[in-house]
């Protein structure tokens, strides 16, 4: 049965607390086959905004339709195509994950096997372990695939790799773009970066209540400006002799960091290569394409977001337009970093580990202020 | 209706397999059934059997519905448990419905246990067992459990639907050994000082076990004032949950 609209639908939606408001005027909409990132620092908005969709609580103003209907008065029509994936908990703590997913298939129509979702998402292990004793990545996983029981045609995914290692979130990852493919709309709530960039097609950022940019990866990169080229390099370079060459603005975002305002070519890296091999220079990181999302987050928000948010914060190849050259550099950028050429970064490709992006972040905040 | 059932039987699955929950709803008042009839220790009327065994089933209902349901709900708040099955098929009145089936059923398993215990120990039915009088007992003492259980599940839920976890389970337990010492459960509530006594003839419990003491001894039917007390109770207690119950 095809369900008509769109598949999430949110107009001029109000969330108050008392006095306090949590959502003020924001608009949405998400359609079936795509994965909706819902970007924003804690406290943003996002799980008010989410919570609302899934029939928790009424809106105090605006409209939210989930394929049509009304999440809240609609609900007992709704539920049945949700699937929903809070933040933390949500199972028996004395269940394991085989007997909590047969316990929700029992609840639908026509569910999933039990048994390929706990293959699905890795958890045949653990299949007779308490829920207590589960990690948080393992919890993660089962809440993940309680979500997918009744295979539902709207998933709501709050912070769904939050605290999970780095194979988990592999799993995770490939679950949702399973599950993108298979025709469903996924809403994911996350503060992490690099969980929008890798797994949205469309990203809303929200900042206290409000949708501060929306659209493709592309699109929220026009907003820090057009394509760029970027490295890193020894400081205090001779800059207009090198914006004759590159015949394009350079600025010098901290020291040894470097933008050019121009599309990165081959042509133009290779001049820019020629002009630092001519001075013996060293090139330890090069970036081509648009700006990372990262920057562009930080510019809407003010730059105002929790540490923890920009963990992982490294871009990979896969992800960026330019077929770009990446935060690989952000792994060897330091000084002792191994120096490596444009074609040896391109081929490399290397997601940087967490906590490696301080020269990109002091870099944007340096942008955003001017 | 699938969905009701499946509930039902992992309420119930989590239940029994509760090591600390089977101790207060079964082991402990096995034991005090046991050794007390056997050492008579305590004093009491009319023979130990007859009159520890309508108490301690008494304390049978308490343990479950006040301690049992309202510890295990309280933690399933907490870890929202209840929040996640609010957005499945099963929805919150099949919820609710589910646990009130595992009760019964655990109620059911307490009661054979007991009775049969009590019967290893020499306790007969009193004298309404047979003939018509059977009638009107038997229906007199499952009355009283069904509103005694009303009374005390709304009071667990009370609690569970407001307070933290783990103070729930720290005032469930104090709650349930001030009922047991007011209860009239273990011996008769005449021993008590004036002043106790008149508070428990207000409580659910000592209207419970002396309903059930009545209906399974001599007398054959429940008291006007036992049924006031355990009615306004199993009206109240779930009424006060139902308006004050957070899931989340």
């Amino acid at each position: 049965m095809e369900e008509p609209g769109h598949a999430v639908e949110v107009r001029s939606l109000t969330v108050r607390y008392g006095d306090l408001v949590a959502v003020d005027g924001l608009d949405l909409v998400a359609e079936r086959g795509q994965v909706l990132g819902l970007l924003g620092p804690n406290g943003a908005g996002k799980t008010s905004t989410v919570e609302v969709a899934e029939g928790y609580r009424r809106a105090a103003g605006g409209t939210v339709r989930i394929l049509g209907h009304d999440p809240f008065s609609q609900r007992r029509h709704l539920v049945p195509l949700m699937g929903i994936m809070l933040q933390g908990g949500g199972v028996y703590p004395g269940m394991g994950p085989a007997e909590a997913l047969r316990l929700f298939a029992g609840y639908y129509a026509n569910p999933e096997d039990p048994r390929r979702l706990l293959g699905l998402v890795g958890l045949e292990r653990v299949a007779r372990t308490p829920w207590r004793r589960l990690s948080g990545g393992e919890r993660q996983r089962l809440s993940l695939a309680l979500a997918l029981v009744g295979k539902p045609k709207v998933a709501f995914l709050d912070e769904p790799t939050a605290g999970v290692d780095p194979e988990g979130r592999q799993v995770i990852r490939q679950v949702i773009a399973d599950l993108r493919d298979s025709g469903a709309c996924v809403v994911l709530t996350t503060h992490e970066l690099e969980e929008a960039e890798r797994l949205a097609d469309v990203v809303y950022v929200i900042d206290k209540g409000r949708i501060v940019a929306s659209g493709s990866l592309d699109q929220l990169a026009a907003h820090a400006g057009g394509p760029t080229l970027r490295w890193q390099t020894s400081p205090e370079l001779d800059i207009s002799s090198l914006e004759a060459h590159l015949g394009a603005g350079v600025r010098e975002e901290s020291p040894g960091n470097y933008v050019a305002e121009v599309a990165g070519s081959p042509a133009v890296v290779g001049v820019l290569a020629a002009w630092l091999d001519e001075r013996g220079l060293p090139l330890t990181r090069l970036r081509v394409g648009r700006a990372p999302l990262e920057e562009v987050y930080l510019r809407l928000t003010g730059g105002g977001l929790a540490g923890g948010g920009l963990t992982g914060g490294g871009l990979t190849g896969g992800g960026l337009t330019g077929g770009g050259l990446t935060g690989g550099g952000l792994t060897g950028g330091g000084p002792e970093g191994p120096p490596f050429t444009g074609e040896e970064a391109a081929a490399g490709g290397v997601p940087a580990p967490s906590g490696a992006t301080t020269g990109q972040v002091a870099g944007a905040e340096e942008g955003s202020a001017e | 209706m699938k969905a009701l059932w499946v509930q039902a039987g992992a309420e119930l699955r989590l239940t029994l397999r509760r090591g600390e929950s089977l101790l207060l709803t079964l082991g402990i008042p096995v034991v005090l059934l046991v050794f007390l009839a056997l050492t008579k220790v305590l004093p009491s009327p009319s023979g130990q059997a007859r009159f520890l065994v309508p108490g301690i089933l008494a304390l049978a209902i308490m343990s479950t519905g006040l301690v049992s349901v309202g510890i295990a709900t309280a933690f399933e708040r907490e870890y929202q448990v209840l929040k996640r099955l609010g957005v499945t098929p099963l929805g919150r009145p099949r919820l609710v419905l589910a646990k009130v089936l595992s009760v019964v059923a655990v109620e059911v398993i307490q009661a054979a246990v007991i009775v049969g215990a009590g019967l290893a120990i020499g306790w007969r039915p009193g004298a309404g067992a047979n003939g018509p009088g059977a009638v009107v007992a038997s229906l007199g003492a499952l009355g009283a459990a069904v509103a005694a259980t009303c009374g005390f599940t709304g009071l667990g839920l009370l609690m569970a639907g407001r307070l933290r976890a783990d103070i729930v389970l720290a005032l469930a337990n104090g709650l349930w050994l001030v009922l047991l010492l007011l209860g009239g459960m273990l011996f008769p509530l005449s021993k008590l000082p004036s002043g106790l006594r008149s508070v428990a003839d207000a409580l659910p419990a000592a209207a419970l076990a002396s309903a059930l003491r009545s209906a399974m001894g001599a007398a054959g039917h429940v008291s006007g004032h036992d049924w006031l007390v355990l009615v306004v109770w199993a009206v109240v207690a779930p009424l006060a949950t139902a308006f004050t119950f957070r899931w989340e």
